[in-house]
């Protein structure tokens, strides 16, 4: 899984109707650190994250196991968001 | 499955329900030279790990299979802690 940002929304009206009423999010994956790395990504909100907070992104078809995502055409789904990250080194 | 070392654990408190219980884990990828090798990750752990050791994880669906049939929402899953490995000749 990764740790990412969250920079933004995106709203879309024309979708699949599986996607209807689920939230999109803009994510940016960072490192341990912080720091932003690679490339942005619309993930499906699933803890309501907001805007500025560190999330948890499960991508490929393991996003489906997400809470109500049975079924939907998904590939990053936002699982959990982050306190704190202790890293060893 | 990839080898990695374990760098640091992930703490959060508003996650998928059907992560409760399991322990978050900063991983690591390492090559056979122990060498670390792309960027690290978050793997669900599944077998007592802790920071500092060797272990091998899988990516993927399959992350989720030691916690069946709770569906652990994970597309990485620590399986094994490496004791050891030894490769007679890195490439």
């Amino acid at each position: 899984m990764l740790l990412a940002r969250i920079v933004g929304t995106v709203v879309a009206t024309r979708k699949d109707p599986r996607l209807v009423s689920s939230k999109l999010l803009l994510a940016r994956p960072v490192d341990p650190t912080g720091k932003a790395e690679g490339n942005y990504l619309v993930a499906i909100d699933t803890v309501d994250a907001g805007v500025g907070e560190t999330v948890l992104i499960v991508s490929g078809s393991s996003a489906r196991m997400a809470s109500g995502m049975k079924d939907t055409p998904v590939d990053a789904a936002i699982v959990g968001i982050i306190d704190a990250v202790d890293l060893a080194e | 499955m990839q080898l990695a070392r374990v760098i640091g654990d992930v703490v959060a408190t508003r996650k998928d329900p059907n992560f409760d219980g399991t322990k978050l884990l900063l991983v690591q990828p390492i090559g056979a030279d122990g060498k670390d090798v792309g960027r690290p990750l978050v793997a669900v752990d599944s077998v007592g790990a802790g920071v500092g050791e060797n272990v091998f994880f899988v990516r993927g669906k399959e992350a989720s299979f030691p916690f069946y049939p709770t569906e652990v929402p994970t597309d990485a899953g620590i399986v094994g802690i490496v004791d050891s490995f030894h490769v007679p000749s890195p490439e």
